[in-house]
C-alpha cells in the first residue's frame, strides 16, 4: 500500500469506487509521502491532514459513492483559491490569518464530487512571478533537482504532483502560471479558455486573464478534474454557459493524430530557445507526424510585443485588484493607526512583498491621468491583434504547437536580481492569456544537458479543450514515460 | 528617464504604499526599465484597432436581483482586524 501515491487520479480513482483500497488507504499515502518529501520541497503552506483523515474516515464508514467521480482522492489546491475553514494565503504576508467563509467555485465542485483536500500549496505572491521564489513563506523546490525552481506561480501545485504529495492540484493561469511550472516540473498543465471555469473565490491578479485549471501526472487526469471544475457559475459573470463535453468518453475514442493539422508558429521555433528544449520538442513534432498529424507552418507575427502588453494590462488589473487589501475586512493591519490613511498606507507597505508593490506602483502609473491612453488602452489594442493573430492562425491549423518555455527550469536565484529578466522568461505563455483561449503543457521527456523535464504547448481554439486532450493524450501514449523524479 | 526616485515616491502615494527614498532609487529605475521596455508597443499603428479589454465580449450574465442570506455576521467579521461584533471598527475619521 505505501506505493498508492505514484498511482495516476484515473487508477486511483477506479481502485477507490472497486472498493480495492478505501479513502483512508489514498489519504494516508499522500500524507506519508507529505511527511518524506516536504522538508526538501517546502511545496506546501498548509496541510490539513487529521482533517482529510477524519473525512475520509467518514466516507468510508458509507462505502464507495458511485454517482460522485473523485469519491476519496485527494487533492491539493493552490493558495490563491478560497477554502472554507483553511488558511487563504496567496503566499502574501497580508493575508497570513485569512480563513475565508466561501469555497472557491471549483473547490466545491471538487468536493461535490468526492474529492478530499489535503492542503493548500506555495505560490508566488498573489500569483505574480514565474519561480515561487515570491512567496513571503518558503521557496519552493524542483523534486528533479532542488537547487532549481519549480517554475511559478503555482510552483506548489507542481512539486507536490509531480512529489507524489497528491493526484491532482488546481492551479491558476494568469500569464503561464499552470503552464510553466508544469513544464519545469515534468507533469501535465491546462489553462482552459477563459469563462470555461468560474473564477468565483480565484483571488484576482488579473480579471481579464486568470483562469484556474488542472494540474496532473497525466492527460487523462487533467481531462478527468476539468470535467468536474469545468461549467457555467451564474456568480462569476465572466463565466461562459455553453455545454461542457464528456472530455473523458473523448479520449477513448482519440487514438491517431491522421488528419490533424498542427500549426507550428515561427516565432516559436526560434531564437532564444535552448537546444535541448528545441530537440527535445522537436523529436515531439516528429513523432507527431509519424502519428498522422500534418505539420503547417505559420506566423503569429504580434508574439514580440506580447511581453510588454501583458504586463500593462497585468499591472493595471493588479494595482485595481489589489486596492482591496485595507486592513479594514480582512488581512493585516498595521499597529500604526493614527488616523485612516496612515492605517491603509502602513497596511498595505507591511503585508506586499516587493513585487507586488512594483507591480501595483507600475499598474497605478500606466492608469493615471495622461497615461492612460498611452499605455493601457494602446495595450489593449495590441491585445486585440494578437488575438487575431491567433484566431486567423486557426483558420489554417487545428492545434499550434511550441515549447512552453525558452529554457528547463532555471537555479534558484538566478533571476531574482532583475525583474524584466524573470519577465521575458514568459514569452511562449504569455500571449494565450490575452487570447483567452485554451492551452496545455505536456512533458515530452529530459533535457540532454541540464536533465531537467521539457514541456511542449498546445494550443486551441476557443472552447476546444477535447481537441487539446485527444491530440495531448495521443502523444503521450506514444512518448517514452518520463523516469521517476530522483526523490526517494 | 521617465520614473525619478521622486516621480516613483509619488505613485507609491497614489497607490497608498510608502516605500522609503533608498528604496525610491531602486525602484524607480525598475520601473523605468520595464516602460522603456514597454514602449515597444509604439512600433505599432493601432489607429484604427478597437481596444480589447476582456476575452468574453458578450454583455455579461446576469443573475435575477434578490435579496439572499449566505453569510452570518460573525463569521464574516472573524476576519476582521478590529470589530465590535457589528462593525468594521477604522481609526476615527471625524
Amino acid at each position: 500500500m505505501s506505493q498508492l501515491f505514484s498511482h495516476s487520479l484515473t487508477r486511483i480513482r477506479d481502485l477507490l469506487r472497486s472498493g480495492e483500497i478505501s479513502a483512508q488507504d489514498a489519504t494516508s499515502s499522500c500524507l506519508e509521502r507529505i511527511a518524506a518529501t516536504e522538508p526538501r520541497l517546502d511545496a506546501l503552506l498548509h496541510v490539513a491532514g487529521d482533517e482529510a483523515l477524519a473525512q475520509a474516515k467518514d466516507m468510508d464508514a458509507h462505502g464507495p459513492d458511485a454517482t460522485k467521480p473523485l469519491w476519496g482522492v485527494p487533492v491539493i489546491i493552490k493558495d490563491v483559491l478560497a477554502t472554507v475553514g483553511m488558511p487563504t494565503t496567496c503566499g502574501s504576508k497580508i493575508l497570513e490569518n485569512f480563513v475565508p467563509v466561501y469555497d472557491a467555485h471549483c473547490v466545491t465542485r471538487l468536493k461535490d464530487a468526492g474529492a478530499i483536500i489535503l492542503a493548500k500549496s506555495n505560490m508566488d505572491e498573489f500569483a505574480m512571478g514565474s519561480s515561487t521564489e515570491n512567496s513571503a513563506f518558503k521557496v519552493t523546490k524542483n523534486p528533479w533537482n532542488t537547487a532549481r525552481v519549480p517554475g511559478g506561480s503555482s510552483g506548489g501545485s507542481a512539486a507536490s504532483v509531480a512529489a507524489g504529495q497528491c493526484f491532482a492540484s488546481i492551479g491558476t493561469d494568469t500569464g503561464g502560471s499552470i503552464r510553466q511550472p508544469a513544464s519545469f516540473c515534468g507533469i501535465v498543465g491546462v489553462k482552459p479558455s477563459y469563462g470555461r471555469v468560474s473564477r468565483r473565490g480565484l483571488i484576482a491578479y488579473g480579471s481579464s486573464l486568470d483562469q484556474a485549471g488542472p494540474m496532473t501526472r497525466t492527460v487523462a487526469d487533467a481531462a478527468q478534474i476539468l470535467q468536474v471544475i469545468a461549467g457555467h457559475d451564474p456568480k462569476d459573470s465572466t463565466s461562459v454557459n455553453t455545454p461542457v463535453p464528456d472530455y473523458l468518453q473523448a479520449l477513448k475514442n482519440a487514438k491517431s493524430l491522421k488528419g490533424l493539422r498542427l500549426g507550428l508558429p515561427e516565432q516559436y521555433w526560434g531564437e532564444g530557445l535552448s537546444a535541448e528544449v528545441d530537440l527535445a520538442c522537436r523529436s515531439a513534432i516528429t513523432l507527431a507526424e509519424s502519428l498522422g498529424a500534418e505539420i503547417v507552418p505559420v506566423s503569429l507575427p504580434h508574439t514580440e510585443y506580447a511581453i510588454a502588453t501583458y504586463y500593462i494590462l497585468a499591472m493595471a488589473e493588479a494595482s485595481s485588484n489589489l486596492a482591496r487589501f485595507d486592513g479594514v475586512r480582512y488581512g493585516l493591519r498595521s499597529s500604526q493607526t493614527q488616523d485612516l490613511a496612515t492605517m491603509y498606507t502602513r497596511s498595505r507597505s507591511e503585508g506586499f512583498g516587493e513585487e507586488v508593490m512594483r507591480r501595483i506602483m507600475l499598474g497605478t502609473y500606466v492608469l493615471s491621468a495622461g497615461y492612460y491612453d498611452a499605455y493601457y488602452r494602446k495595450a489593449a489594442q495590441v491585445r486585440r491583434l494578437i488575438r487575431q493573430d491567433f484566431l486567423n492562425v486557426l483558420d489554417k491549423c487545428d492545434l499550434i504547437c511550441g515549447p512552453a518555455c525558452p529554457t528547463t527550469a532555471f537555479a534558484i536565484g538566478e533571476n531574482t536580481a532583475d525583474p524584466l529578466q524573470m519577465y521575458l522568461t514568459d514569452i511562449f505563455t504569455i500571449s494565450l492569456n490575452l487570447s483567452g483561449l485554451p492551452g496545455l503543457s505536456l512533458p515530452v521527456g529530459l533535457g540532454g544537458d541540464t536533465g531537467m523535464p521539457v514541456g511542449l504547448q498546445l494550443f486551441a481554439g476557443n472552447m476546444e479543450e477535447e481537441t487539446l486532450l485527444c491530440a495531448a493524450q495521443t502523444l503521450e501514449t506514444h512518448l517514452p514515460k518520463l523516469p521517476e523524479t530522483p526523490l526517494v | 528617464m521617465k520614473i525619478s526616485p521622486e516621480k516613483a515616491l509619488a505613485i507609491a502615494t497614489l497607490a497608498r504604499l510608502e516605500i522609503s527614498p533608498q528604496q525610491a532609487v531602486g525602484i524607480g529605475a525598475q520601473m523605468d526599465d520595464i516602460l522603456g521596455y514597454m514602449d515597444k508597443l509604439n512600433e505599432l499603428d493601432t489607429a484604427n484597432v478597437e481596444p480589447m479589454y476582456t476575452p468574453v465580449e458578450q454583455p455579461g450574465f446576469l443573475r435575477a436581483d434578490e435579496v439572499a442570506k449566505e453569510f452570518d455576521r460573525p463569521d464574516i467579521l472573524r476576519n476582521a482586524p478590529e470589530s465590535d461584533g457589528e462593525y468594521f471598527i477604522v481609526p476615527r475619521i471625524v
